[in-house]
């Protein structure tokens, strides 16, 4: 356990001082901020159009949560899909071409708590990076009056999926020593999570119901509609227990091979 | 205590080590010496558990380093052939946080750095960072780093490479210091350094033991230059080529070995 808060302490420290981290962040949150300035002004313009051709029951179905959180939270799952391979590409590539490996590997630390420690570091920058997307929220919370509720459940939804990425980035980075290999293979899956349900829609069956039950954005949707499902919530957990595993036994296998 | 038994490693079909064999003593420094592409820092690496013999064993004072991996690690302090910096750290956090990998007590952090950083001469850089150092500097934190938990058994790949004179002197002395009820293992390409600072001497070429010999038992006026030269010829494998030349050996005026190989 100490080894894990050692390993974790010591990767957060990184993430501070590298550009790539600073990279990641004001680009989610740049975009972010762009794509709530265009929900925005888009909600404006219906809500002054009806006003204008005096339909006043239309007017109460225009909801904050629906019309700008909803698209914005599915905007940014699309960013970090993008920017997430970026952030965790070079945690076990980088250490295996510099040689600091081998320090990791010959100090008495078991591979898990490696994995552990290194994943810690990540998710903790993650979540920071998702809570400091609340400033749309809260903009709107100031101007308006938004759902609590329904915002919580798509930011929770939001840090899962996040989390889930830092652990699919964390697997392919550990198969390499090329930090470029690490990045597509993981963006690669990524986009394999996004869009595995396609087949599905065509036809029902047991295997479309499997393969929409492994899609992402199928759980990320129930969420910030403002759902908090357990078994959403398991899924992700699995997402990220899963790719923790194989990034444990990737790691370990350096022992046997 | 080293003990190496009969280790194979194989990559794919190529055998990087072939059966290899020794034992270094509680207190002794063993050289541990063999042409390029010899097979030492596979060795070493088998040694330190970074990775496992395709056969053999290996025992850190009687710790099995494969099924005992744990334990045995904890003993070891390692330098590998390139020092393991994380070129984005400071010295200083550097070695506080391979010292609590290390396994090195909370309470006890500091005054391991604090020596180390004495020790190897590294306190007017402490506060750098590690990717803006010179090669020489990056080498004696590699060794401060190898140190910090003083550790029973070092295994040292290549300690005085890229350092000045004065440098490799400096280390030279701390190596011959430290040893007394540590285990050393120190790879080299610099035969004087053996013959000042070690006890034992194993030669390996081709993945092949080739000599494994206490330095008092070589015969007087032999060089250990030369005693090289003959071990690796022995083998018939590198007819005419040259040992890596020295400071010290052109300083001695030995100006042999200059002669082409033949085969061309």
């Amino acid at each position: 356990m100490r080894n894990t808060f050692t390993i974790a302490g010591k990767e957060l420290q990184g993430y501070f001082v590298q550009p790539v981290a600073y990279v990641v962040l004001t680009v989610f949150l740049l975009l972010g901020g762009w794509f709530f300035f265009a929900m925005l002004r888009q909600f404006d313009e219906m809500v002054q159009l009806i006003q204008m051709m005096g339909q006043a029951d239309q007017l109460k179905e225009m909801n904050l949560n629906t019309r700008v959180i909803d698209p914005l939270l599915h905007d940014l799952s699309i960013v970090l899909v993008i920017v997430m391979p970026a952030l965790t590409m070079r945690v076990f590539a980088e250490e295996k071409r510099t040689g600091t490996y081998e320090l990791l590997l010959t100090a008495p630390v078991r591979t898990g708590e490696i994995v552990a420690g290194k994943f810690l570091a990540a998710a903790s920058f993650t979540l920071i990076m998702v809570a400091l997307a609340w400033i749309f929220p809260l903009i709107l919370m100031i101007f308006g009056d938004p759902e609590v509720g329904v915002m919580f459940a798509g930011y929770l939804g939001l840090a899962l999926l996040a989390l889930s990425f830092v652990a699919v980035g964390l697997f392919t980075s550990s198969l390499t020593q090329n930090q470029i290999v690490a990045a597509i293979s993981s963006f690669g899956m990524l986009i394999l999570l996004y869009v595995i349900s396609w087949p599905a829609e065509a036809g029902g069956g047991m295997v479309s119901s499997v393969l929409s039950y492994l899609s992402l954005p199928e759980h990320f949707s129930t969420m910030t509609r403002g759902v908090i499902d357990t078994t959403d919530i398991v899924f992700f957990l699995s997402v990220i227990v899963l790719a923790l595993f194989l990034t444990q036994r990737s790691v370990e296998s350096a022992r046997w091979r | 205590m080293i003990e190496v038994k009969n280790l194979t490693k194989s990559y794919g079909n190529f055998v990087a080590v072939k059966g290899i064999s020794f034992k270094a003593e509680r207190g002794q420094i063993l050289g541990f010496l063999g042409p390029n592409g010899a097979g030492k820092t596979t060795t070493m690496r088998i040694i330190t558990g970074f990775m496992p013999a395709t056969s053999g064993t290996v025992e850190i004072d009687g710790l099995d380093i494969f099924t005992n991996s744990l334990e045995a690690r904890r003993r070891i302090g390692y330098l590998p052939e390139t020092p393991p910096l994380y070129s984005d750290m400071r010295v200083e956090s550097y070695l506080r946080f391979v010292a609590k990998l290390r396994g090195v007590k909370r309470s006890a952090v500091d005054g391991a750095v604090d020596h180390v950083v004495t020790v190897c001469g590294l306190t007017e850089m402490a506060n750098r960072i590690c990717g803006q150092l010179s090669k020489g500097y990056r080498q004696r934190v590699g060794v401060a780093q190898a140190l910090i938990h003083d550790p029973p058994v070092l295994v040292l790949d290549e300690p005085t490479i890229g350092l000045d004179p004065r440098q490799i002197h400096e280390i030279r002395e701390l190596i011959r210091g430290l040893s007394g009820e540590r285990t050393i293992v120190l790879s080299t390409h610099i035969l004087p350094e053996v013959s000042q600072i070690c006890d034992k001497v194993v030669i390996i070429n081709d993945g092949r033991v080739v000599l494994e010999e206490k330095i008092t038992e070589i015969p007087a006026g032999t060089s250990l230059e030369e005693v090289f030269l003959h071990a690796i010829a022995r083998e018939g494998h590198v007819e005419g080529a040259s040992p890596e030349e020295t400071l010290e050996e052109v300083g001695a005026g030995h100006s042999g070995q200059q002669t082409p190989p033949e085969n061309q």
